[in-house]
C-alpha cells in the first residue's frame, strides 16, 4: 500500500533522513522506533506533506505523493496525528473533528462531516456533545481528540506520532488497544511512531528502527528487540535499562 | 444558533430602520446615519478577515480603488457606475490576490503580513496622488453631474434614497458576515489562525482558504469605497485610501467588537460621532486629531477590552453563553499577530 524508496531529507548540511526505504502492507501495524533525533518525525512529516523530501519516492496506492501539499495527501487517504496534540482551541471538540471530516474528505457535505465526527468521537471514546470545549480535556483527552481528527478524514493509512507520551500506564494500555481496534474494526493500516518500546511491541506486526536518519533494523518485534545493534543504539547510554526493556518486550511479544 | 426571538428582534429593528427616514427628516442627522451605514459596511468587510487574525492595513487601498475606478470610468469614458463599480471591485479583488497569494503561499503571517499590506495602502495612495492629471491628486476628485437619468448615473439628490441604499448595503454586509460565520469556512479559518500545519493536517487547503476570505473582504471594501464616492460626490486620496483609512477600519472593528456581527457597526457609530464632534467643536484646528485619538484608544482597547465594547457587553448580558477561553487571548493575537 505504501512504498517508500531512497527517502532523503537534508536541512542545510544536516542529513535528517538518509536513504530510507520501506514498505507497508495493507492492514498491518508498523512500529517506527528510534532515539530522539533519529528522523522518525521527519519521515512522518514527509509522508504527510508537511515537509517536502530532498529526494526519493513515496508511492501510496500506486501513485507518487512525495512533495504534494498536505491537504492533497490527506485527501488521498493518509491521516496523521501530531506528537504534541494540536487542538483548535477556538472551536469546540465536535467542531474540531467536524472540520477534519469536512476538509479531510474532499468537502462533500456538512451532514457527512458531522456524521464522520460523531463516529470518530465515539470510536476514541470522547463525548459527541456539540458544545463541549477543548479546554476541559486533559492529556489523555487531547490525544484522543488528535486521533479522532485523524480518523474523521477517513484515512486508509494512519500515521500515529508518539501517541502515548505523557500518559500513565493504564491510559497507555488503553491507547495501544485503541490503535489495534482501529486496525481490526476499520481496516485502517497504521504506522506508529513511539518512544515507549514495551507497549508498542505488544501491538505492532512489524518494527522498523531508525538511528541518525538511517534504518538499522526491521522485522518482527521479537527479532528486533533482540538485535544487538538496536540494543546498542536505542537509549544507548544506559545499557542495563535498555536490555531490561528489550527483555520485557520480548517476553510480552512471546506471550502474545 | 439564531432563535425565533432573535430573528423577530432583527425583523423589528430592520422595519424601524427602514421606516426611520419617512418619519424623521432632519437632513444633517440623516447624513450622519448614511455615513455610519456606509462605514459600517466597510468595517464589517475588514472584520471578515480581521477576526481570523489576518490583520490587514491594506484595506484603505481596496476602498480607494473602488471609489476612484468608479469615478474615473464615469468621467473619462462615460461608463455608468453600474458597470464601473463591478470593474472597481474586480480591480481591488485582483490586487488582493496578487498581494495575498505570495503572502499566503510563503507563509508571510503576523507582523510581516501587516507590513506588506501597509505598503499596499501606501502605494495606492501614492499612485492616486501621482496621477493627478487624471485623479486630481491630493485636491480630490468629483464625479461629473449626470445629465441624463439619475438612476443610470447612480446619483441621487435626496437623502432618503441614499439612506435606503446605504441601509441595503449595510444589511448585505451583515448577512454575508453571518453566512461566513455559519459556514465550514469559519472552522477552517479559525483553525488556520491558530495553527496552519494542524489545519493542513485536517485537510484544509490553507492558502486557498485565506485567499478566498481575503478576496471576499477586498471586494466588499471596494464596493464600500464606490458607494461612498457616489454619495459624497467628492473624494480625496486621504478620505478613501491610505494608511489613515486603514487604521480607522482596524480601530472601529476592534473597538466595536471583532467577534460579533454588529461590532463593526458599533465601531462606526463611535468613529463617525468622534469625527463630527471634533469637526464641529474644534473646526479646522482639529484636523487629524481623530487619528490621534484612534491610536490611543486602540492601544487601550487591545489591552483592556480586547473583545470590544459590543462583544464585552454581550458577554456580560449572557453569562451562561459558552465563550471559548482562547478569545480572551485575542488581545495578544492582534497586538502580536502570529504569536
Amino acid at each position: 500500500m505504501l512504498e517508500v524508496s531512497g527517502l532523503v531529507k537534508r536541512f542545510g548540511g544536516f542529513t535528517a533522513v538518509n536513504n530510507v526505504s520501506f514498505k507497508v502492507d495493507q492492514g498491518e501495524i508498523l512500529g517506527l522506533i528510534g532515539p530522539n533525533g533519529s528522523g522518525k518525525s521527519t519521515i512522518f512529516n514527509m509522508l504527510s506533506g508537511t515537509l517536502a523530501p530532498t529526494s526519493g519516492s513515496i508511492l501510496f496506492g500506486g501513485s507518487e505523493i512525495a512533495g504534494l501539499p498536505p491537504h492533497r495527501i490527506i485527501n488521498s487517504g493518509i491521516g496523521r496525528t501530531f506528537q504534541i496534540p494540536r487542538p483548535f482551541r477556538r472551536l469546540t471538540i465536535f467542531e474540531n473533528v467536524a472540520l477534519a471530516g469536512f476538509y479531510g474528505q474532499g468537502r462533500h457535505s456538512r451532514a457527512r462531516a458531522e456524521e464522520a465526527a460523531e463516529r470518530s468521537l465515539a470510536m476514541v471514546g470522547l463525548p459527541t456533545d456539540r458544545h463541549a470545549s477543548v479546554d476541559g480535556l486533559g492529556a489523555a483527552g487531547l490525544k484522543k481528540l488528535e486521533l479522532a481528527k485523524a480518523l474523521a478524514t477517513a484515512p486508509k493509512l494512519l500515521l500515529a506520532d508518539e501517541s502515548l507520551g505523557g500518559l500513565d500506564e493504564a491510559e497507555m494500555g488503553q491507547a495501544a488497544d485503541m490503535l489495534r481496534n482501529i486496525r481490526d474494526e476499520l481496516g485502517i493500516t497504521i504506522i506508529w511512531v513511539e518512544h515507549i518500546m514495551g507497549v508498542l511491541m505488544r501491538v505492532v506486526d512489524r518494527v522498523m528502527v531508525l538511528d541518525h536518519g538511517e534504518k538499522i533494523s526491521e522485522g518482527l518485534p521479537s527479532a528486533v528487540a533482540g538485535d544487538p545493534r538496536v540494543i546498542e543504539v536505542y537509549l544507548g547510554t544506559d545499557a542495563e535499562t535498555t536490555q531490561a526493556a528489550a527483555a520485557a518486550a520480548r517476553r510480552r511479544a512471546g506471550v502474545q | 444558533m439564531m432563535g425565533r426571538g432573535r430573528l423577530a428582534a432583527w425583523a423589528v429593528g430592520l422595519a424601524a430602520l427602514v421606516a426611520l427616514p419617512f418619519v424623521y427628516r432632519d437632513p444633517y442627522h440623516l447624513h450622519i446615519l448614511v455615513l455610519i451605514l456606509i462605514w459600517s459596511f466597510a468595517y464589517t468587510s475588514w472584520s471578515m478577515m480581521g477576526r481570523f487574525g489576518l490583520v490587514s492595513l491594506g484595506h484603505g487601498g481596496f476602498m480607494g480603488i473602488g471609489a476612484y475606478v468608479t469615478a474615473l470610468l464615469w468621467n473619462h469614458l462615460g461608463w455608468s457606475p453600474w458597470i464601473g463599480i463591478p470593474i472597481g471591485m474586480v480591480a481591488a479583488g485582483a490586487l488582493a490576490l496578487i498581494v495575498g497569494y505570495p503572502c499566503f503561499r510563503f507563509r508571510i503571517t503576523g507582523h510581516y503580513f501587516v507590513l506588506v499590506t501597509l505598503a499596499l495602502s501606501g502605494i495606492v495612495l501614492q499612485v492616486i496622488t501621482a496621477t493627478r492629471d487624471y485623479t486630481g491628486g491630493s485636491l480630490g476628485y468629483t464625479p461629473n453631474r449626470a445629465a441624463g437619468t439619475k438612476l443610470w448615473a447612480l446619483q441621487f439628490d435626496d437623502k432618503i434614497t441614499w439612506y435606503l441604499i446605504a441601509l441595503g448595503v449595510w444589511l448585505f454586509g451583515i448577512v454575508v458576515w453571518h453566512w461566513v460565520d455559519r459556514s465550514m469556512a469559519r472552522y477552517a479559518l479559525e483553525a488556520i489562525s491558530e495553527d496552519e500545519d494542524a489545519a493542513a493536517a485536517a485537510g484544509v487547503d490553507v492558502t486557498a482558504e485565506k485567499l478566498k476570505i481575503t478576496l471576499l473582504s477586498a471586494l466588499m471594501t471596494a464596493l464600500a469605497g464606490a458607494i461612498y464616492c457616489q454619495y459624497q460626490m467628492f473624494i480625496t486620496p486621504d478620505t478613501v485610501s491610505g494608511i489613515a483609512v486603514s487604521l480607522q477600519m482596524v480601530f472601529a472593528a476592534i473597538v466595536g467588537g471583532l467577534f460579533v456581527s454588529l461590532g463593526p457597526t458599533f465601531g462606526a457609530v463611535i468613529t463617525i460621532m468622534l469625527a463630527e464632534t471634533l469637526r464641529i467643536g474644534f473646526g479646522t484646528k482639529a484636523v487629524g486629531w481623530d487619528n490621534l485619538v484612534y491610536g490611543v484608544l486602540l492601544v487601550l482597547f487591545i489591552i483592556f477590552l480586547p473583545k470590544g465594547i459590543l462583544g464585552s457587553l454581550l458577554d456580560r448580558l449572557k453569562p451562561q453563553r459558552k465563550v471559548p477561553r482562547a478569545h480572551e487571548q485575542e488581545a495578544v493575537q492582534i497586538a502580536r499577530p502570529g504569536t
